[in-house]
Order: structure tokens, then sequence, then C-alpha cells
């Protein structure tokens, strides 16, 4: 291995010029060297200039951005200087890039074999003749099933993960001496997740690739990554091996960004890092960091501290460095408000049935049942008063569904639905009565869908108020502050659109629109997997804090299962629509546990370098449920045979309440896990 | 596939027999009738009720609208109040100059509309982009008799290259319309350009920022080929739907253009009929326009859909 680095940036500077006719910088003064065959990880929250930096290094700028200063270097070429034609072979080439949001960076009209081949025609030696046989095999090498097919198909066709895998292969066709990846893994499943990761550490082995990985996901960085570049406020703050800034970080910022993370092995919810980024140009003289810092010092309000080797010797940017370790680095946030024990339940599930295919016309009239496995099956819970259930599950595992039918907005197929004690719930919103439709109320993954951008907070607020309570006037101003405060905004938002918020205070919108009705029950669909950690641990807090002013009841969907960890009593594990697993938080994190959960526990990338994922050979997420037996059967590593493929497991219920639905016995699964771990 | 076909065509149908039915309801609902318009002052009596006899008004409306629709099902459209002629005729005679007016505008606007568009695009916020787009939203601000008026002021009045206004009779053949249909067509043609300009030119930009043409790039695609393989596939397909808008525009709604160059189409031929209180005429008419409406539209979404993977692989598979 030689020593010459492979992507070099030089006191790189990038910015844009303001309304104001300001120049205002997007990063500032970057130094990153990246040596051949050497994994470099970028964090930091988004608008950090993460994705700046990685696109940087291919020579490239989004519209409106120009260099201000330094330089960006691929193998001694000067990135900025090269002409078009120069650029076009190295890019994609010698040096390619997986995008953040790979199903939207696929041209929609073309098929994935003519974008693979066009990838090779480009940049491979190979002959044109091969490129059918080199397409499979790039698509065989991401481990895509059956890539004959997937040649065939359109991106709109895939999944996220198989569209995620097709960037991969993608960017592999051009044999790239760098790997630039955006983000490849956000929004994934955690099993998803870990594989392609996995599959990127082996490729970057096999190849002696060097990888720069951009990403807020500590846990991802963790495993891929020997060195890490922390950035804030487009400035590097911190940079050192993975075990150094992910177990003993220097600067304030990174130890907030740990703390902020929910972690499996830690039942407390993460701390919130208070405050937000300054905007770019907004950084002042001082410390870019100094409104959100508690060492901040007068020193660091005059000057702007320079990135110099720290306590561990790895370069940090913070004049006091040496005082960082005062500062808390793993959650100590409260511990989620409790359930008072033994109250009536709120809500009950008995044997719920859901199907998204109607019967045709023609089996409609000849009466004929449909024989296909619904999408939701045998769904039978029940949630007391003031409690959190938790229900995870991999994407399509019908959490999302679930939520739909208990608003109304989707019928259930059979199976019923009660409500605090009362007679069945209608089933569907247009046969409810307006006090249920207060009672119950629906927060979303993605504020930006959910909120009326041509309408103000204000507009966005009065909604429920009106309705529900016939508020008007400056009763109804009053409580639009109110509420806003309780989310921690204040009357200042009144006026704003969506769009003049962060992510992070537009789901606080959200939740104080649901909160807005003093429901009783609130359903949760992934409504911090769009966030960033340090966000998504503020609006876990504000959750928890309402719950427990307030006694409210949540059914709190996410893929993530350490976040769902944090703010559950009770988890419900889900494959397929069927249950597998329910019980206390603590119990289900803690073995015996369905094989399902233990694959999906198996598959969380912890933020501590020194851990790896447990996979599971070959599971690919599967389309639908069989139609008898185990739901698990096709991907349980524990299947113990005929047994599984023919009969439905039994549940079996310890005295806590918590219940596992497999056929071996749970004393013997826990033996076998055990043994295992 | 054809399953959808079959039932976006039987869509159209019901929506165009719904729209025959409230134009049948609308003439109804207007007081008196075609005997009285035709017949004004002497519209009495005995004169009166011959007409109405021979004009088969006598009948419920129901019935007469039965009748109405199944003839015009096999193209008779009737006779019309006053000529006693076959309005089938007439409206054919009119409906063809029509449609050649609209397709001279076509074959002029779109290919222009489509690469003025492209290119302002593409060189977003040049000077070439600034110069079209400005023209664009001056083509579409001034009313059109104003344009008409300028350009016969100045090419016929003051430079004598080109007629002004059309003297060929209604019947003519279509060869006899030149020179003197070039005026109308520039006139319809800068409207129509400049609306399917505006449409390609935002189009293209939005698919020039997305994230598959950033991808392409990054892939170390030639510009060019970008342009071509990546960008205008998808940049093209929303161009489709205000074609066809405009389509329908020519056909139904330029009566304006039509009575400034005294051109002979259906869109005069509906204010003649209008201003005579020719209501068979006028129903006629307006069924056809509405006709034609229909079927563009139906016409386009099928295209979009063939030509775009994302709706068309809805029908193919699975
Ligand atoms: N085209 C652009 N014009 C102006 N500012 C931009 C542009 N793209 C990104 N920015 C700004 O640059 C900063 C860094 O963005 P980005 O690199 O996308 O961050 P990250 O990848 O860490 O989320 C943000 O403040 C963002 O608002
Ligand atoms: S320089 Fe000061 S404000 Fe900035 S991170 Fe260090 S201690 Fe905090
Ligand atoms: S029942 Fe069988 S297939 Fe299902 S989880 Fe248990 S062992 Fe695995
Ligand atoms: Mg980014």
């Amino acid at each position: 291995m030689t020593d010459t680095p492979v992507i070099q940036l030089s006191d790189l500077s990038i910015g844009f010029t303001g309304r104001a006719g300001h120049t205002l910088p997007v990063l500032r003064n970057i130094d990153l060297t990246v040596r051949p065959g050497e994994s470099i990880g970028l964090v930091g929250e988004s608008g950090s200039g993460k994705s700046t930096v990685a696109l940087a290094a291919m020579g490239y700028l989004k519209r409106g951005l120009r260099v201000l200063g330094g330089t960006a270097r691929f193998e001694g070429h000067d990135m900025f200087a090269l002409k078009r034609r120069e650029l076009e072979t190295l890019r994609g080439g010698q040096l390619a890039l997986i995008p953040q949001n790979s199903g939207q960076s696929l041209t929609p009209t073309l098929r994935i074999g003519a974008q693979l081949t066009e990838a090779l025609r480009l940049h491979s030696r190979l002959d044109p003749a091969q490129f059918p046989d080199r397409v499979l095999e790039l698509l065989g090498q991401v481990r895509l099933p059956d890539p004959q097919t997937i040649t065939r198909r359109y991106p709109h066709e895939l999944s996220g993960g198989q569209q995620q895998r097709v960037a991969i292969a993608m960017a592999l066709a051009g044999e790239p001496r760098a790997l630039l990846l955006d983000e490849p893994t956000t929004g994934l499943d955690v099993t998803t997740q870990a594989h392609i990761l996995e599959l990127l550490r082996d490729l970057a082995r096999e190849t002696g690739m060097a990888m720069v990985y951009v990403s807020h996901d500590l846990g991802a960085i963790a495993r891929v990554c020997d060195r890490v570049v922390v950035m804030y406020a487009g400035e590097v703050v911190m940079e050192g091996s993975a075990r150094q800034v992910l177990t003993a970080p220097t600067h304030p910022y990174a130890r907030g960004l740990l703390a902020s993370i929910p972690k499996l092995s830690d039942p407390h919810l993460p701390m919130a890092l208070g405050g937000r980024p300054p905007a770019p140009g907004g950084a002042g003289d001082g410390c870019a960091f100094v409104d959100r810092c508690a060492l901040a010092s007068d020193l660091c309000r005059a000057t702007r501290p320079m990135l110099a080797p720290g306590p561990g010797g790895a370069p940090v940017r913070c004049h006091h460095a040496d005082r960082a370790d005062t500062l808390p680095m793993s959650s100590q946030g409260d511990h989620a408000a409790r359930a008072e024990a033994g109250t009536a339940p709120v809500l009950s599930l008995q044997d719920l049935e859901i199907r998204y295919s109607r019967p045709g016309l023609l089996d409609r009239l000849r009466g004929r049942e449909d024989t296909r496995p619904a999408t939701v099956d045998d769904i039978t819970i029940s949630i007391a008063k003031g409690e959190t259930l938790g229900l995870v599950g991999e994407s399509g595992s019908g959490k999302s569904t679930i939520l739909k039918t208990i608003a109304g907005l989707l019928p259930p197929a059979g199976g019923e639905i009660r409500f605090d004690g009362d007679a069945p719930l209608p089933r569907s919103v247009e046969q409810r009565g307006p006090d249920h439709l207060r009672r119950i109320q629906l927060i979303f993954q993605n504020p930006d869908d959910s909120l009326n951008p041509r309408h103000t907070i204000a507009e966005i607020l009065e909604q429920p108020l009106k309705l529900y309570f016939g508020l008007s006037g400056t009763a109804l101003q009053d409580r639009c502050v109110e509420i806003l405060e309780r989310v921690r905004l204040g009357g200042h938002y009144l006026d704003r659109l969506p769009s003049q918020l962060s992510g992070g205070e537009k789901q606080r919108v959200a939740v104080a629109r649901a909160f807005a009705a003093n429901p009783d029950l609130v359903l949760c669909d992934e409504v911090t997997s769009a966030l960033d950690v340090s966000v998504q641990a503020a609006v876990l807090e504000l959750l928890n804090d309402l719950k427990a002013a307030q006694g409210t009841t949540y059914v709190f969907v996410s893929h993530d299962l350490a976040v769902v960890r944090a703010l559950s009593d009770r988890v419900a594990v889900l494959y397929q629509g069927r249950l597998c697993e329910i019980g206390p938080s603590a119990e289900v994190y803690a073995l015996p546990s369905h094989p399902y959960t233990e694959v999906l526990l198996g598959a969380v990338l912890e933020p501590d370098p020194d851990t790896a994922p447990k996979l599971t050979a070959d599971d690919v997420i599967e389309l639908s449920p069989p139609a008898k037996g185990c739901p698990f059967q096709r991907r349980c590593p524990r299947k113990i045979g005929a047994r599984c493929d023919t009969d439905t497991p039994p549940w079996q219920t310890r005295d806590d309440g918590h219940a596992i639905r497999c056929h071996i016995p749970l004393d013997d699964l826990h033996r076998q896990q055990q043994a295992d771990s | 596939m054809l399953q959808m076909f079959l039932r976006r065509l039987f869509l159209g149908a019901i929506t165009v027999a719904i729209v025959s039915m409230i134009i049948f309801a609308g003439v109804e609902i207007l007081p008196g009738d075609a005997c009285t318009a035709f017949l004004e002052r002497e519209a009495q009596g005995r004169v009166l009720e011959n007409c109405r006899e021979e004009l088969d008004l006598n009948r419920p409306a129901v019935v007469r609208y039965l009748d109405w629709a199944s003839d015009a099902l096999r193209g008779d459209l009737g006779v019309s109040a006053n000529g006693q002629r076959s309005i089938a005729e007439m409206v054919g005679a009119r409906l063809q100059n029509s449609l050649l007016l609209a397709a001279c505008a076509l074959i002029v606007g779109v290919p222009t509309a489509i690469f003025l568009g492209v290119v302002s695009g593409l060189w977003r916020d040049r000077p070439v982009d600034l110069v079209l787009s400005t023209g664009a939203i001056f083509a579409m601000t001034i009313p059109e008799f104003v344009s008409a008026t300028v350009l016969i002021l100045v090419f016929s009045v003051w430079l004598g290259w080109l007629p002004g206004i059309v003297l060929t009779s209604a019947n003519a053949p279509a060869s006899e319309f030149f020179p003197e249909i070039i005026l109308p067509v520039v006139v319809l043609a800068m409207v129509m350009t400049a609306h399917i300009l505006r449409t390609v030119r935002s189009s293209v930009i939005e698919v020039m920022n997305s994230d598959y043409v950033q991808m392409a790039t990054l892939k170390g695609v030639p510009y060019w080929r970008i342009v071509f393989r990546h960008a205008l596939p998808n940049a093209l397909l929303p161009a489709i739907n205000v074609v066809a808008l405009t389509i329908a525009w020519l056909l139904g709604g330029v009566v304006v253009i039509e009575v400034v160059f005294n051109y002979p189409g259906l869109g005069r031929m509906m204010i003649d009929a209008i201003s005579d209180r020719d209501l068979p005429v006028v129903q006629a008419i307006a069924l056809i326009v509405a006709t034609v409406y229909v079927g563009v539209n139906l016409t386009a979404d099928l295209l979009t859909m063939v030509a775009n993977p994302r709706l068309r692989t809805l029908y193919t598979r699975k």
C-alpha cells in the first residue's frame, strides 16, 4: 500500500451568494485525506455539509454553490480544474458515488439492465459482448435475488433495499479505486442495512478500495470505518480513529451526538442536544458550537478555535477539549414514564384481520372467498391506559397498516376494535362520531406530507380546536400559543409556513396538532425516522413529557428497535402481519426471544467499533406470508422441521405476560440462544 | 392494459353522453325554440304550429333527445332550422377547415415549442432563456385579436406580403386556403408555442435538477447523452397533455382568430348559429367540440401511459 492519498481536500471552502448579496460559506477550510484502502466516516447533523464534501471530492457542486478557496484532488488531479471530458472519464470509473436516495437516483424511464450497461460502456474495458454477463455478475455480487429478472425491471418496481443494491452495483461497475457513500443505508430496515454494510466491508477489503462513508448513523460508521471525521456547521470539529471518536470523543459536539443516540443496551431515553446549528454564514467570530455547548466560555465566543491535537492526540477544534470528558456521552436521559399497573384497557384489538386486496367483482358475484393469506391476521392485543405499546418489524410487516385500521382509514376484513371498553368501534372513519375522531389521533412519519404547505402553523393548529372544541377569537389564539409552548416552539411560530421550519420543528407541529385534539390515544407511525438523531432525541423527550403530563396512551411504530425500547412499556414484534412476540420491553429485549426478534436484534448496529452484528446467512425480505404454518418458516434460522411448515405455532405465555409464538419450547429456545451468544 | 383501455373508452363515451344531455337540456331551457327563432315575428298561430310539426318539436323532450342522440351516433346531425340543409354537411366542411387550421398550427407550433422549451430549460437564466421566457409571457398575455391586428397591419397593410383576411369560401379544397391561412396560423402557433414552451421549460429544469440526472453526471455520462437519454424522455411526458389541451382549444376555442381573419371554421359557425338562434346547429357543434375534447384527452392519457413505465407496468405486470 502506497501512502499517496486517493482523495485529498485541502483548505477547501465552498459557499453561495445569499439574498443580501453576501457570500455565505457552506464548507469552511476542510482538510481531508483518504489513503488507498482506507474507510473514512463523515458524521454530523443534516446540513453540516457532509454531502457537499462528498460531492466536492468528485468535482461536483450543487446548483448555486461555488468554490471559495482550496482544492479537491483525486489521485493528484485537481477536480475543479479538470475539463468536462476528463471529469467524465474519472467519475463513475475510478471514483464512484452511491447516492443518498437511490430510489430517486435511478432514471425512471430506463430499465435497470440498460442503466448498468451504460455504466459498463462508459468505464469498463470489457468487450461489449461480455456486458450482459458482467451485469448479472454485478447484481449477484450485491446479493440481489434473480438478477435476470431485475435487469428487465424499471427502478420503481424494486423495493428500497433493492434499489440501493442496484446503485451499489452501478458504482462497482467501473471498478472504482474510491467509493463515496452518501447515507447509503438511511431509511432501510435493520436487516437490509446490516447486510449491505457487510457487503461493502468485504468489497473494500477484497479490492483495496477506499471509502468515504457519509452518515448520521454512528452505528453504521462504527461498523465500516477505520477513521471518523466529525463535521459541524461546515467545519471539521474532530477527527480520529473510529474507536477514539466513538468511545472517548474530545469535542463537546461529538459527545452530545453520542448521547443523543438511543442504544439497545440502554433503556433510558436518549439525551437531546438542545438548539440548532447556525445557518450558513451565521457562525460569527467564535466557535460555531458556542450556543449549544455546556463548556462555552468568553474565549469561545471571541475566537474561533483551530483544529489542533487534543488530549488523546486526535485533532479537535475546541478551546476546552481537555474538559470535554466531564460531559455525558451516554444516554442519561429520563426513564420513560411508566403506565400505572392494572388499569382497564383503552384499546383492545380482537382477532384483527386486514386485507388490501378486494375480491374481484366476478368472485364476489360467485360468492367466492378470498383464499390468499391476509396482509395482517390474527392480531389480538390490549393496551392499558397510559401505556406505550411499541410495534416493531421490517418494512412491509404491516405496522402502518394496523395503525391505519385503528384510525379507521382502512376497514378491517375481520375481528373488532374496542375503544375505552365501549361497544366495538365503527370500522371506518365515516361511521365514527366526532368524539371518537378526536380521541384517536395519528402522527405520520413525514411531516412534509402531513402538513399542508400552504397553511400557516396557526391555521394548522386551529383546525382541530375549532372542529372539536368550537373555539374562536382570542380563546382560540391563546390555546394555539399554549399548545405550541407545550411542544417548546412558542407563539412566534404561528405565522410561519411549514417550509420555514426545520424537520424537527415540523414534526413538533405535527405532534402539537395531534395533542390539540386532547386525545386519549395517539398513534405514532415512524415519527422520528426522518429526523437526525439529536432531533429524534428531542421529539422522543417531548412525547414522553406529554405522556407523563396527560396520561396519553401511545401505539409507537418504528423499525428502529433502540428507539422503541427507549419509549415503550410493552413491545409487540410483527412479521408479515402476524404477531411473533409480545411482552414488557425488558423481557422482549432479553432472552428468550422469538427467532425473528433474535434476527432483528442481531442486525442492530451499536455505535461501538468492538461489536459486530449477528447476521443470518441468507435473509431476503419476503413479499407475502406463507399460507400455513409459522409465518417465519422460510427465514427462520432455528426452524425445527416440517411442523413449522404445516402447523401454526402456539402462544407460549409466561407469568409476566411475555408471550412467544414458536414450536420450540421456551426453555429450549432460551438454552440455544444463550449457547449462541 | 386492454381492459384499462376499454374502461377509459367507456368512461369517455359516458362523458360525451352526459355532455350531450347537458347541451340538449341547456338549449331546451332557453325560452323559445328553433321555430320561434326562425320565424321571428311570424311565430304564431298556424305557421308556428306547422313549423313545429315539421321539425317534430311537439313530442316530449326525452323522446326528442333520444332521437337526436341516436341520429348523431349514426353521423346524422339533423337539419338546420333556417336553411333546411343537412347540418352534417354544413358542419363537415367547417370541421375540415378547422382541422386544416389546427393541423398547420400544430405542425409549426409543437416542434418549435418543444425545441425552444428544451433550449430555455437547459440554458436556464442565460440570455437565451430570458429572451424566450419573456417572449412566451408576452405571447400569452397579449390578447389574440391585438397580435392578429398588428400582424395584419405589418404584413399585409404595410409590407403587402401576405393576405390579411381569408376570402376563400367555406367549401373550397384545402389547397386554396394558402397563402391566406398563414397569418392565422402564425397567431395561433405563437399562443400555443408560448404555453407548451413554458411547460416544457419548467419540466426540463425540474428533471435536470433531479437526483437521477445528478447521478448520471456523477456516473460520468457525457452531457448530451444525459440530456437525450436520461432527461428528455422524462421531461417531455407532461408536454403530451398540454399538447392535447392545445388541440382541443384549436378545434373549438379559436373564435376570435376566425372572426378577425374571417376564417370559415367551426368557431365562427358557432357564433353565427348563436346569433341566428339556429339551435340545432349550436347543439351539433357543441357536441362535436365536446367529443373532440374527450377524444383528444383520452389519446393523451393513453400516450402518457405508454411512454411512462411507471404507469405502463401498473397494467402489464402482476
Ligand atoms: N444548492 C445549494 N444552495 C445553497 N445552499 C445549499 C445548497 N445545497 C446545500 N446547501 C446548504 O449547505 C449546507 C450543507 O448541506 P449538505 O452538504 O447537504 O449537508 P448534509 O449532507 O450534512 O446533510 C446546508 O446548510 C444546506 O442548506
Ligand atoms: S470551543 Fe468552546 S464553545 Fe466551542 S466546542 Fe469547545 S468549549 Fe464548546
Ligand atoms: S415455529 Fe418454527 S419456523 Fe417459526 S419461529 Fe419457531 S422454529 Fe422458527
Ligand atoms: Mg446529506
